[in-house]
């Protein structure tokens, strides 16, 4: 399902595949590199996820709708505004979190108490009224990236030479993880959000305002959903469809990375994006298969994810 | 165990006593809502109706029959047993992939045979993966599902030896029915009868079946589980055989889509089939028979000429229509009318009482 990834990515990354023996180790690094920097992208797409359905339980099939809305803030305003990088990536997350605030403010609250089936039904509508309102707006084509050109070339990593943009990735990834990480498990807000997790009625009793958190966490996912939605824009393509092609990519992020774990997500996620990326090289016709297998087998074993806690 | 009350295991004779006697409104309504109401003849007038007045539009209502078929299978899973499911489209797919196999390579091709077959298919994955999937609940259920759709979607298209991976298997050979009446491409009469016969012995199952003491211990469980539990009903069980079912019917429907259509490929086993059901389902209102038929017409009609024309603004309308659905009609086209007719009445009744009070 990570379709982008399969069309694109091995042709660019496979530059250092030579297929000779000699250079398996060589082979081995640009596969793993390609593969980590993928799932840095959908890290930072299913954090917020992840966060607001371990709080809330509400699921959130339209988070992708969020990465999707931010990916066409910053391609637009870096190709038509001629922002930065950074400004760009900056102006994606203000707007996507700001237009989430709202949608969760005036529709998402009314469905917290509801049952799976209305919040997955709301959801899918959402994703619909996004997929056609990009659509309309902008139009039906996929949009480029124009990287800016300190991220574009190649870097000399000593043993190989790969795409600067790919090494930023997963340092820029594992910076976002480190920092949220810090945030859960050294602040207030943190310890916050993890008793919440952890059982909702005593952090509400205990004075917690579960309703403001939640509004918090879920503009601060969003807007992280619009970051990854930009970062991977490159590689992943951004077209409408692109809230619905990567769904089940992201669900599997969380659910086998545990609710509410950052740590379980950022794992899961680089694990989905090698996994994926070696099965595309290799297996190109159906060797996604493996991933669902794995993802069954996985939630069968430990259906509260990697490193979800087991509900009371 | 029997679980709710069960009034099919008494006699008639006992019923209608019972039910003079003591006058009971909550008596009446049970020893009386399985019974055949009037109004349920007219999906079948319609669709006899709609043979002779539309002969140009055979193939869309084939096309209808199917999606009805469909919807029914989830509704038992979904509507009646609350299982929550989004890979329903797996055992859609697993019927249409054994009748388009068969054929494609000329083993087998009788139609009602085939169906069997399908159903046999659709039945055994459902039963493998119920006894394990129906073990969770919520969300890790819903990804559960979603992955075993996408794992037989992804197994079809790693088999493109056998299956024509993407591409399908193209013009399959049906055999007529009974020996009879042949399949003409260019002309649904055929396939529109044939499939309205599957649906309506179909129908009639699984009518039988949601009003039987199974179909209502079912209901237990959607709307309590534990107290199922604490009365001894074998939850497990009973969900696990229920998915059975829904997921044979699937796959019925399934391979009539492949007979129908002649034939068969990876749509047949995607998210877009899985969600386009639940919708369809859930816009005529689920846990309730006709709501699959309601749900039907209304999305395949809307979408026939609609989404044609203006595509775009199809989705958008229908994003709008789930969320509105979701926000503020839990239960659907069916469940509105339901209770537009009850305020009607009640209005009425309470005029006449005003009258009489008057008088």
């Amino acid at each position: 399902m990570l379709g982008g990834a399969a069309s694109r990515e091995p042709g660019r990354a496979g530059q250092a595949l030579t297929g000779s023996p000699v250079n398996f180790a060589a082979d081995l690094a640009s596969i793993v590199l390609g593969g980590l920097a993928a799932g840095t992208v959908l890290f930072v797409v299913s954090v917020g996820l992840s966060v607001t359905m371990g709080l809330m339980g509400f699921v959130n099939l339209a988070h992708g709708a969020f990465a999707m809305f931010g990916g066409y803030i910053i391609v637009l305003a870096m190709n038509s505004a001629h922002f930065g990088f950074a400004a760009a990536l900056l102006l994606g997350f203000v707007g996507t979190a700001a237009l989430s605030v709202v949608l969760e403010q005036f529709l998402y609250r009314r469905l917290y108490r509801a049952g799976e089936l209305d919040q997955v039904l709301f959801t899918i509508g959402l994703i619909f009224i996004f997929i056609a309102a990009t659509t309309i707006v902008v139009g039906p084509g996929s949009q480029a990236l124009q990287l800016p050109p300190a991220l574009s070339g190649q870097l000399d990593l000593g043993f190989i030479q790969y795409r600067t943009y790919s090494i930023f990735l997963i340092v820029v990834g594992f910076a976002i993880a480190f920092g949220i990480w810090l945030t859960f498990e050294r602040t207030r807000i943190g310890a916050q959000i993890r008793a919440t997790v952890d059982n909702r009625r005593m952090a509400e009793s205990l004075g917690i305002n579960v309703d403001r958190l939640f509004t918090i966490t879920f503009a601060f996912g969003s807007g992280m959903a619009a970051i990854g939605g930009g970062l991977g824009a490159e590689f992943l393509g951004l077209d409408p469809q692109y809230a619905l092609k990567y769904l089940v990519y992201f669900l599997i992020a969380v659910s086998v990375g545990g609710l509410g774990s950052v740590v379980g997500v950022y794992y899961a996620a680089l694990l989905l994006g090698v996994l994926d990326f070696v099965l595309k090289l290799y297996l190109p016709k159906g060797g996604t298969i493996f991933i669902y297998a794995l993802t069954i087998l996985m939630l069968l074993l430990r259906p509260q994810g990697l490193f979800g806690r087991k509900e009371l | 165990m029997n679980a709710a009350g069960d009034p099919t295991s008494e006699t008639r004779g006992a019923e209608a006593s019972l039910a003079k006697r003591t006058e009971n409104p909550a008596v009446r309504i049970l020893t009386r809502r399985h019974r055949l109401r009037w109004w349920e003849a007219l999906p079948w007038i319609t669709a006899i109706v709609s043979y002779f007045a539309f002969p140009d539009y055979l193939g869309f209502g084939a096309e209808l029959l199917v999606t009805i078929l469909f919807a029914l299978s989830l509704d038992l899973a979904l509507g009646y047993a609350g299982i929550i499911t989004l890979g329903h489209a797996a055992f859609f797919g697993a019927g249409a992939y054994t009748v388009g196999m068969l054929a494609y390579y000329g083993i087998w091709s009788e139609p009602i045979t085939s169906l069997a077959l399908a159903a046999l298919a659709a039945a055994v994955i459902g039963a493998l993966s119920g006894l394990v999937l129906l073990r969770t609940k919520g969300l890790t259920l819903l990804m559960l599902t979603l992955c075993t759709m996408a794992l037989l979607e992804q197994a079809a298209n790693m088999g493109h030896d056998y299956t024509g991976g993407f591409d399908g298997l193209p013009s399959l050979a049906i055999a007529p029915v009974f020996g009879v009446f042949e399949f003409n491409p260019l002309y649904a009469d055929t396939q529109f009868l044939y499939a309205l016969g599957v649906l309506l012995i179909c129908f009639a199952f699984v009518r039988t079946l949601v009003y039987s003491s199974f179909g209502q211990s079912l209901t237990g469980i959607r709307e309590n589980v534990l107290r199922m539990h604490a009365i001894g009903s074998p939850v497990r069980r009973r969900l696990v055989i229920c998915y059975t079912i829904s997921a044979a019917l699937a796959g019925i429907a399934g391979g009539l889509w492949a007979q129908t259509n002649a034939y068969v490929n990876l749509s047949t086993l995607g998210l877009d089939r899985a969600a386009t059901v639940l919708i369809v389902l859930i816009l005529g209102g689920y846990g309730r028979l006709y709501g699959a038929f309601v749900g039907a017409v209304v999305y395949l009609a809307l979408e026939h000429f609609l989404a044609q024309i203006y595509p775009t603004a199809w989705q958008l309308g229908l994003g709008l229509v789930l969320v509105v659905i979701a926000l503020f009609a839990r239960n659907g086209i069916l469940g509105l009318a339901e209770v537009l007719w009850r305020r009607w009445r009640d209005s009425l009744s309470r005029r006449k009482r005003a009258e009489r009070t008057a008088s």
